[in-house]
């Protein structure tokens, strides 16, 4: 890799969101599972909820703190790093941060001291609210990121200005409710769920093989895997959701996953492995599936998906089509409104094609003057690198459909089994903690990774959205942030742990208090139910 | 969507200028006490205890009010993208600074008082203190640098390109002019977190943020006066020339700027704009008063006054310009060349007119709540849950 700007950038966001995303799916779960917790305790008054409640909430809190702190850095990345993708888009994509920050963060940001400062100075009721207001808060905030997100993969809802040489809204309703942010946004919350409920799971697991806190860990248990179960089902759905919406949005993606080199005919088969070669086009030692593909992809048995190498030669098609565009486009922006009229129609004709035109920016200044070689040569740069994507992209299903199955089997034994776990069972629920964390960066990676060489899909190209900036200071940057992330990251492993092993805080009083008022409570209901007439 | 056509391009572009000053305004008011205590906090507060009550008093609300500053960074990136993209790449290493303190204070905060080695403990303070000091000092340090005009020009595809002293450099920012201002907003936030601790806790502690407060405010008071000197005499101003397009396209090359006169000449053309820089002085004044005469909660409010004075009166006195250009003024960014579309100037504020009375009667609810002093005894007695 050659140290430039474009590459120091990419590794600094990558590096940055990344980590930001090491917290984020644990928040949006736990923050749920908390607020459930809590909801039990409001309901039925029992000390143990409340317990369970202010545990979890501490490690939440924990982890909350490291996923704010990152994600400061997200808000002005951006603009840091990403200067002429910020001028070029930031009409759309500013929209939906900004009102993250309005409609979602405010809320959960607000609320998440009272959270830990109110249990003494709100109602129960009231706390609870707090606790829901937290939870509803950081999913609306993924809901609006994900809009954001989406929109660099799916581009819809705008059009390229001329007089203000950037992409410019043209409905909010189709940014708002484009599909793949739509089908992402319930993929990510839901792998978030998964992460927290496989989270819980595992910390109460240990809790029992070390036969502590018997009580809070076997209810924690059940609440992470009837949740876990539930969220586990909904991210491999909404991910073949996803994958659906890539079949017409995101061609690219969807063939460099699959390492589809070629058009098959409908339906196309699932390569279940295989090496894939970015050499010479093809995929050595494939084990294939058949028909698999076209059904997922397509969900019908005669739409064809297209291979890379058609859609390498589109490519071509659309970089000749944007140097037309690009040529009215200095015209009108040189007469300022006063072009012929035709230069207007010929810009209007072939204005989607723009993006392509500037990926010919890497091997010449003026579009124009490409050669055929750099043309093709510029069309080949549309593949991004197939077997990270089709590697990691298994990682991640494998994972998904791997927590379907540990879900289901410690739902079944709390279920119908009286909580009698296993201990090899208890063990493999601690060791698979980190795994829906390899799962969630995968899916991410397989996301912007597979997006290259564009920032905006087919619009502006990555080697162009950056900022005027040194090599040396984005290696100042670059430093700091590995330096500063990697000893925080430490101190907050370093507190989790000494949380997870002191264990929760059991305020023995409290449960005293309440199970005399329980036993007076059920000697009251015994005399009432003995003289009452059963209802069947 | 013919629905946003309602509001003039024109009215809507004044809407988010002041919009993006009540969010700053917003910002200084509520995250500019957090800041202040932190950076306050080695020297009004000495034993654990005192700094804990310290902490504690901005404990539950700091995370909230934090949001101002990230919803600024979202509404500018919305409302004025040409000015996201130019300002945090041009001050790019200023920002990874205000970035690094900022990201210390959230960890700060929360990790602190988790284990019970001192040593720990003061790191973390010292973390705190840095969280607060970096970012009030830097705020000023910028605008001190955007009133001075930023070296940055654009090519013809609107790229943004840098040069001239601080292009990449840090230094460059820390002229003498950019120092004293950095002084007036480290002096201006430091009494307000003073001020804050004068309301939020007794005894020793709010004595000392008295004391200090007031030091504070006098240094916030003399750079503020000095600055405006300073600005009448040693630097230039900008004036758009030629016809004025308000309602064109976004394209900062589309209006002729140049460099000359003063900015003080906005007075002359409006003079009902010096209510800002008066209601500035007047509010830091009375704060300075109040807290030396024992003032419990109006050192606050007058502070806050100062507050709206002050960065309203920097707003003011260079409109229409929001981000000048030093090397090439015609890439000046100015309310009329550097927004958003009309569409997304509308979206933005029909978001805003929705969420934000909901943001603010939350946050008063909040407040309601935790009202009162922090004690000895609220620490002590809850010595696990606290900060």
């Amino acid at each position: 890799m050659e140290l430039d700007v474009v590459e120091l950038s990419r590794l600094q966001f990558a590096m940055t969101a990344m980590y930001h995303f090491l917290f984020v799916p644990l928040t949006l779960g736990l923050s749920i599972i908390v607020a459930i917790m809590e909801t039990v305790y409001v309901m039925t008054d029992r000390p143990i909820w409340r317990q369970m409640t202010k545990f979890w909430g501490l490690l939440f809190g924990i982890n909350f703190a490291l996923g704010v702190a990152t994600g400061i850095t997200m808000e002005f990345q951006f603009g840091m790093n990403w200067s002429y993708y910020s001028h070029y888009v930031g009409d759309i994509f500013g929209a939906p941060l900004a009102i993250e920050g309005l409609m979602a963060f405010f809320l959960e940001a607000t609320f998440v001291g009272l959270f830990f400062f109110g249990w003494d100075k709100l109602s129960k009721v009231a706390h609870l609210v707090v606790a829901w207001l937290v939870a509803i808060g950081s999913n609306f905030s993924a809901l609006w990121i994900l809009i954001a997100n989406g929109w660099m993969q799916n581009p819809v809802g705008a059009e390229f200005n001329p007089m203000s040489m950037r992409m410019e809204m043209t409905s909010f309703f189709d940014v708002l409710f484009n599909e793949v942010a739509q089908a992402k946004f319930v993929h990510t919350v839901s792998a978030g769920y998964v992460t927290a409920s496989v989270f819980v799971l595992g910390v109460s697991a240990w809790y029992l093989l070390k036969d502590r806190h018997i009580e809070l860990a076997r209810r924690s248990i059940a609440v992470a895997a009837s949740f876990g179960l539930a969220s586990a089902l909904s991210v491999v759905v909404l991910g073949d959701e996803s994958g659906y919406t890539a079949t017409h949005s995101q061609k690219m993606k969807l063939a460099a996953i699959e390492a589809m080199w070629d058009t098959e005919p409908a339906p196309a088969s699932f390569t279940l492995f295989g090496i894939p070669d970015q050499e010479d086009h093809e995929t050595k030692y494939a084990i294939h599936i058949p028909y698999m593909m076209g059904l997922i992809g397509t969900r019908s048995l005669d739409t064809v998906i297209p291979g890379i190498n058609e859609l390498v030669a589109t490519a071509e098609k659309r970089i000749r089509s944007g140097i037309i565009a690009y040529d009215a486009l200095l015209t009108i922006r040189s007469e300022r409104g006063a072009e012929p009229q035709e230069v207007r129609d010929t810009f209007e004709q072939h204005s989607a094609d723009l993006g392509f035109a500037f990926l010919l920016r890497r091997y010449v200044d003026d579009p124009r003057q490409a050669t055929d070689k750099q043309i093709v040569m510029a069309a080949g740069d549309t593949v991004p690198k197939v077997w990270p994507l089709f590697w990691a992209f298994r990682v991640m299903v494998g994972l998904g459909f791997a927590f379907i199955a540990v879900m289901a089997y410690f739902f079944y034994l709390t279920s119908f089994r009286g909580m009698q776990f296993p201990r090899p069972a208890l063990w493999l629920a601690v060791f698979i903690i980190p795994t829906p964390w390899i799962a969630a960066e995968m899916g991410w990676f397989v996301a912007e990774y597979g997006r290259q060489p564009w920032t905006v899909d087919s619009v502006l190209p990555t080697a162009l959205s950056v900022s005027h900036l040194s090599v040396g200071d984005l290696l100042i940057t670059l430093a700091g942030f590995v330096t500063f992330y990697s000893i925080l990251f430490i101190i907050e492993m370093g507190l989790m742990i000494k949380y997870i092993r002191k264990g929760p805080h059991m305020d023995v009083e409290m449960t005293d208090e309440w199970m005399d008022k329980h036993r007076q409570q059920l000697r009251k209901s015994d005399r009432a139910v003995a003289g009452a007439v059963p209802a069947e | 969507m013919i629905l946003h056509e309602l509001i003039s391009i024109e009215l809507l572009r004044v809407i988010w200028w002041l919009l993006l000053g009540i969010l700053l305004i917003g910002f200084a008011m509520t995250d500019g006490f957090d800041m202040g205590v932190g950076a306050l906090l080695p020297f009004v507060a000495k034993s654990d205890v005192e700094r804990r009550i310290a902490i504690n008093t901005v404990g539950p609300v700091w995370e909230g009010n934090q949001v101002w500053f990230i919803l600024g960074g979202g509404a500018i990136f919305a409302a004025w993208p040409p000015l996201y993209a130019v300002s945090f790449s041009g001050f790019y290493l200023a920002m990874f600074a205000v970035l690094a303190a900022l990201i210390l204070r959230p960890v700060a905060f929360k990790y602190r008082s988790k284990h019970e080695s001192p040593r720990w403990r003061s790191n973390w303070d010292w973390a705190l203190f840095v969280g607060g000091a970096v970012p009030a000092l830097i705020f000023g340090v910028a605008v001190g640098n955007v009133l001075q005009g930023v070296p940055f020009r654009f090519t013809e595809d609107l790229h943004a390109i840098y040069e001239g002293t601080f292009y990449g450099k840090f230094l460059g920012l820390l002229n003498p002019f950019a120092i004293l201002t950095g002084l007036v907003s480290f002096g201006m936030l430091l009494m307000h977190g003073a001020a804050w601790l004068v309301v939020k806790t007794d005894g020793v502690v709010a004595e000392r943020a008295r004391k200090i407060g007031v030091w504070m405010g006098l240094v916030a008071l003399a750079g503020y006066a000095i600055a405006g000197l300073w600005l009448s005499f040693g630097i230039d101003g900008y004036a758009m020339v030629g016809q004025v397009v308000v309602d064109g396209p976004s394209n900062p090359l589309h209006s002729d700027v140049v460099r000359e006169g003063s900015w003080l000449a906005a007075y002359g053309k409006r003079p009902w704009i010096a209510i800002a820089p008066v209601l500035g002085f007047l509010g830091m004044i009375m704060a300075i008063r109040g807290l030396r005469s024992g003032g419990e909660i109006s050192p606050l409010l007058w502070s806050k006054l100062g507050i709206l004075g002050v960065i309203s009166s920097v707003g003011l006195t260079m409109f229409p310009f929001i981000l000048p250009s030093s090397i090439h003024p015609t890439s000046s960014l100015t309310v009329w060349d550097a927004s958003s579309s009309q569409l997304t100037l509308f979206v933005m504020l029909v978001s805003t007119i929705i969420f934000l009375p909901i943001i603010l009667a939350y946050t008063a609810w909040v407040y309601r709540v935790l009202w009162g002093k922090v004690t000895d005894d609220e620490i002590t007695s809850n010595s696990e849950s606290v900060y």
